[in-house]
């Protein structure tokens, strides 16, 4: 059982991760107050038996593993620190006690310290069997299942609209007459245009405004297991936000952290270091012209051997990785085949392209099938001449649905209509597979059925930009083609040598069972809260094994009312709501980690269960999974469970499971092909 | 007796069929309804019958396609076409010229810094890299940031409105603002995305953008992908920009008014001259355009503390209505900026794709640009060294050389070298016989122990067509002495003497 990570800590993370002192100097005395109150909030969410026998076994281990000092740990060379000011070690102290005293030296404050900071960026793993590995068990695979909510819900969620918007047509008519001054800029002045229009501007000024405070929240510190917010507060109905001096550290379900190498200490980072000492800052050139150093080498072979293509290039944005590299592989007399909610950066590059674009239904393989069948026969509008080649676009995974690209159905009807393929797996790579190898390693497809895989650096490996990876001969002409190359900025040193240490690590070239660790317990974690979730009676979209859990929320006012119960518990989420998702389907969206524990997401579980009931989110049918708790004389043998599981669909009851079943349940059932 | 009976039936089953129409909401009402007018207007009761009848069948008829010239065809035709389409590879067969970019590409082994290693084992003069002031291996600014790294880690894992936002971000946008004096910043994360993202932003399909003939590959992207009206003007001519605009606004008197812009650059990437920005204000001011100035180049440049062209021209920031520059070249941070009043900045925050839709800035990469925006600032010495130094590597080409002059700005330190259209003339000289040969020169430099770069561009099929004249590119870096300077210099000089003289 290999086991990297030094444990000594509690379950109670949020009061020991670092806090970023403002600068005001009133700040370190704020500081106190939230991370006081997320102790004992978090104490209260942790009295399931369950976590309790975690403790247990957690300390068992602790005392064969021994000192923590001796163990492999995720970060080595970090005693040279930089000034990190804590709020308080406190919280570390208290469970000392609960700690075996026979073989084990207390740490010192400083070591304590050093810890909880480890600790806040990267959990420790609670239990080893928190651990899966996601692949597609083969066999077709199964579309998600969209659930839907009674029809009251979708009523009152038009309702809301309406109502919004008519208050909204309210305030402006009277607004325009009365306070003239505020309508200026969408008005045209002293021979201007108006900068931007009454029209486009109404959902902005009337509806985002009012939910302002739920995005762009700023932040410091490391986006690890948990992140700090930067307090804020509005005098001016979220027209403008000023800081209050005071930081809240909060458990992290925002980031797109997904292998949990947001750290700023551990291998990685003293590689990112190491290479800002050799290498200086930045690579101030385009990789056209002199950008391109040994280090960049060095990635794009890593990346080309690991996604399994021969070679790869790489740049300093993902968004911009997309927008250019289109016009270099499609132009006029081309089709390109677009997923229709494939991501805004491929929608750019598909525009600047000059390529004709059609549209196919979210990840629907016959409306796929009936858009090639009409492409093919009918070829180009009006002249009828055959389409030069036809680029089917798609993404690995889709970062609002959560659900997954599916392969072999496009990889089917790849070798029957000869279209190229492109998967996009921003979001994938990393996240999924046994090897962390995107879709491709998912599915065991071989990567040669895909033409070209675009990825990018910023989720999984923490650092920035993107890729592109296919043939030798296909990258080396689009390197004289992509304008990404001739004038983009080229990636720094420090982001590239986070990009190798990651990859090296996940590889297993480097701390070897750390990669396995990371790429096991996301899929884990990812299983777990999913399930969890389905159980409590939440609608989840996506697959199962998808890191990116959106619960769907559907009336306007609960995303508000979702963001700010969820900071009360001291946990950041992502909500979002139309135009990102279609006008009903408000969601929230949970992005797992490899750094959060059993017991965080046993937290969020708790959390969303008293906030689920009291906004009433709890509205699922049960057809996507999460049946009622069997009770245990009922609970059938695992070797019939399938077909027990199937006798029970036929009479469908909601599953509404107590939260403490859940936490139960989880752990055992996460890991059954069913739910 | 079986007629009776179903005769029976029938009339129970009409009974049923009545009661059961009672039993309807407002069924009473629509008797009525029927009744009365029926009575009143029999005629009217048949015509709506008959409209009732034809929704049905409305309703009911088989759906066919609205699209025009769509061939109906069977499915064993479908297939048919199926098997025979052969598409084409998803690219092509590499060009001669492209090979040699992939050929010829030099490695940097270690630093990138006034001397950089070649993958080749040879040290040599780099006069390639935008490190002007040599701030990439500058120690105390990298203290800094790795001081960053260990606070902050290296991505920040999410774009910045979900959680992205950190607060070094805030105060480079902070520093910007005020280092330029306008009234916000807004910061993207890669400098060649930001300005085709801030275009579209505001300039929609419909609106008017005037633009110079000469600007960037990027801005052109921009043009492109907002679908405006463009008009273009002849580069650096203010006259003809006169002409334009007067045109246009001559155009459009009777339509309703809209959007109006003039695009350009303070230092061109493609020629590096400079634009005249008094003029154009006053054009601008004049015609009523907004102006969005790209400042890629010379941001950090020009100007007696860097601040770009309006220092150097001693125009008010606050005039041009969007400035957009890039921490990546000199600053050696990463990203680019749009800088302007707090509504133009607030606008991009929700509707400028490359913000919106991408991860934000490195922290650490954030922190250096601050950094070396106040170093600077503090510093003016350091502009004016550079541009001593600027001076100096000019003199060794431009005046002194038979076949190439400089089409940069004296004050640019990014010095495009062009062949001379009479050599290009009388040695007949085609596009791509031009970038061979100035390839040449570059590994003739590189022999003799200086790193220089051809003027890479890239070719867009956005019409109008823009070529930009094959080119040397000579970026001069204050990491080297006066001296070493003027000896690269004459290198060059010398390497472009060798390679064009053996032309025949």
């Amino acid at each position: 059982m290999p086991r990297r990570f030094s444990n000594n800590s509690s379950n109670d993370t949020s009061s020991n991760s670092p806090s970023f002192s403002p600068s005001s100097g009133k700040g370190g005395i704020a500081i106190k107050a939230p991370s006081v109150k997320s102790h004992r909030l978090s104490q209260f969410f942790s009295v399931s038996p369950k976590s309790k026998a975690d403790h247990s076994v957690q300390s068992t281990v602790q005392s064969t593993t021994g000192n923590p000092n001796t163990t492999p740990p995720i970060s080595s060379a970090s005693l040279s620190l930089p000034t990190i000011s804590l709020s308080t070690a406190t919280a570390d102290n208290l469970n000392m006690d609960e700690m075996p005293t026979t073989l084990f030296q207390p740490p010192t404050p400083e070591e304590a310290r050093r810890l909880a900071k480890q600790h806040a960026q990267f959990g420790p793993i609670g239990h080893p069997s928190h651990r899966y590995s996601s692949r597609h068990p083969g066999g077709v695979f199964p579309e998600p299942v969209m659930d839907e909510p009674p029809y009251y819900y979708l009523l009152t969620t038009y309702i809301s609209y309406l109502i919004l918007i008519a208050f909204g047509h309210v305030r402006d008519f009277f607004g325009k007459r009365l306070r003239e001054e505020n309508y200026r800029h969408l008005k045209a002045r002293n021979g201007y245009g108006a900068l931007n229009s009454d029209f486009d501007n109404f959902y902005v000024r009337r509806l985002k405004l009012r939910i302002n405070d739920c995005f762009e929240r700023p932040v410091t510190g490391v986006p690890g297991r948990t992140i700090t917010l930067i307090d804020r507060a509005t005098d001016d109905y979220n027209h403008h936000f000023y800081l209050t001096g005071t930081t809240t550290d909060t458990l992290n379900l925002s980031s797109y952290n997904y292998l949990g190498f947001a750290q700023s200490e551990g291998p990685c980072a003293d590689i990112a270091e190491d290479s800002v000492r050799r290498y200086g800052i930045s690579t101030p050139s385009t990789r056209a012209e002199t950008g391109t150093q040994d280090l960049h080498l060095e990635v794009e072979e890593l990346i080309a051997d690991f996604v399994g293509k021969e070679a790869s290039m790489v740049f300093s944005m993902g968004f911009g990785t997309n927008a250019n590299v289109f016009p270099a592989l499609v132009s006029k007399g081309c089709l390109l085949i677009s997923d229709e909610l494939n991501h805004a950066s491929i929608r750019f590059g598909a525009r600047l392209s000059g390529a004709s674009i059609a549209m196919f239904k979210h990840n629907d393989m016959k409306d796929l099938e009936i858009k090639l069948r009409e492409a093919i026969s009918q070829g180009q509008p009006r002249t009828h001449r055959p389409w030069k080649k036809i680029l089917v676009v798609v993404e690995g995974l889709y970062s609002m649905e959560g659900s997954m690209c599916n392969l072999p159905g496009l990889v089917a009807l790849k070798h029957r209509y000869k279209f190229n393929l492109f998967v996009d797996e921003a979001h994938s790579i990393g996240a999924i597979g046994p090897m962390g190898k995107g879709v491709c390693d998912y599915f065991s497809i071989d990567t040669a059925e895909v033409d070209i895989l675009m990825g990018t650096m910023t989720k999984s490996f923490g650092a920035n930009g993107g890729y592109i990876a296919a043939d030798k001969a296909m990258i080396d002409k689009l390197r004289a083609t992509n304008a990404g190359i001739f004038y983009g900025e080229s990636p720094s040193p420090a982001v590239l040598s986070q990009i190798s240490s990651a990859l090296r690590i996940i590889k297993g070239d480097l701390v070897p069972g750390q990669g396995e660790e990371r790429l096991q317990r996301l899929a884990f974690n990812s299983r777990y809260l999913r399930l969890g979730l389905k159980r409590l009676g939440f609608i989840v979209y996506g697959h199962d094994d998808s890191p990116i859990i959106p619960v769907l929320l559907f009336n306007p006012a609960k995303m508000p009312a979702f963001s700010h119960e969820m900071l009360k518990r001291k946990i950041s989420v992502v909500v979002v709501g139309y135009p990102a998702t279609p006008l009903v389907s408000s969601r929230a969206r949970f992005c797992v980690s490899a750094a959060h524990t059993k017991d965080d997401l046993d937290r969020v579980l708790t959390a969303c269960d008293e906030i689920g009931n009291v906004l009433q989110l709890k509205f699922s049918t049960g057809i996507a999974g999460g049946a009622l708790p069997p009770t245990d004389e009922m609970a059938p043998p695992p070797e019939m469970e399938k077909e027990w599981q199937r006798k029970r669909t036929a009479n469908m009851t909601p599953p509404r499971w107590r939260v403490e079943d859940v936490v139960r349940r989880g752990v055992q059932d996460v890991k059954s092909p069913l739910y | 007796m079986d007629l009776a009976e179903t005769q029976r039936l029938l009339s129970e089953y009409l009974q049923e069929l009545a009661n059961l129409f009672h039993r309807v909401p407002g069924s009473a009402i629509f008797l009525r309804y029927v009744k009365s007018s029926y009575q009143d207007d029999p005629i009217r009761s048949a015509v709506e019958l008959f409209l009732f009848l034809f929704a049905v069948r409305y309703l009911l008829a088989p759906k066919y396609s609205t699209k025009p010239g769509v061939v109906p065809l069977t499915e064993d035709e479908i297939d048919d076409l199926v098997d025979e389409w052969t598409p084409e590879p998803l690219v092509g067969e590499q060009t001669a010229l492209e090979e040699m970019e992939i050929d010829r590409r030099t490695v940097i082994v270690g630093p990138v810094g006034p001397k950089s290693k070649l993958s080749s084992g040879r040290t040599v003069t780099n006069l390639s890299s935008f490190n002007f002031y040599n701030f990439n291996t500058n120690e105390n600014l990298k203290e800094q940031a790795i001081q960053t790294l260990r606070n902050y880690g290296v991505g920040p894992c999410g774009p910045r409105g979900f959680y992205g936002t950190q607060d070094v971000h805030l105060k480079t946008e902070a520093d910007i603002a005020s280092y330029l004096g306008t009234a916000g910043c807004i910061m993207y994360s890669q400098a060649f995305s930001t300005i085709s993202s801030v275009i579209p932003a505001f300039s929609k399909r419909g609106d008017i953008i005037v633009a110079d003939r000469g600007v960037s590959f990027a801005i052109r992207k921009g043009i492109q992908i907002s679908r405006s009206i463009v008009r273009w003007y002849d580069h650096n001519d203010m006259e003809d920009l006169e002409r334009v605009l007067a045109k246009v606004t001559k155009e459009q008197a009777r339509k309703p008014l809209t959007r109006r812009f003039i695009i350009t650059e303070g230092l061109f990437e493609s020629y590096g001259d400079m634009v005249n920005l008094p003029k154009i204000i006053e054009l601008r001011l004049k015609y009523k355009f907004r102006l969005i100035l790209d400042e890629t180049w010379s941001f950090g440049v020009l100007g007696r503390t860097g601040r770009g062209v309006t220092e150097h021209q001693n125009v008010d920031a606050a005039e041009v209505d969007m400035i957009v520059g890039s921490l990546a070249g000199c600053l050696v941070g990463g990203g680019g900026f749009c800088a302007g009043s707090e509504e133009i900045v607030h606008h991009q925050r929700i509707s400028a794709s490359a913000y919106t839709f991408s991860a934000a800035l490195p922290a650490l990469l954030s922190t250096t640009a601050s950094a070396t925006i106040n170093l600077l600032q503090n510093s003016p010495e350091l502009v004016s060294q550079l541009r001593d130094h600027t001076k100096a590597m000019r003199a060794q080409l431009d005046p002194r050389s038979d076949w190439v002059y400089c089409s940069s700005a004296p004050e640019n330190p990014v010095l495009i070298l062009v062949i001379k259209p009479e050599v290009v003339a009388s040695k007949k000289l085609t596009y791509n016989d031009q970038q061979f040969l100035l390839q040449d020169v570059v590994d003739e430099c590189l022999a003799n122990g200086v790193l220089i770069s051809r003027l890479k561009t890239l070719e867009d099929d956005f019409e109008p067509k823009q070529v930009v004249p094959a080119g040397l590119k000579v970026c001069v870096t204050t990491g080297l002495t006066k001296k070493e300077i003027e000896k690269s210099g004459t290198i060059i000089r010398h390497a472009i003497t060798k390679v064009m003289s053996k032309k025949k």
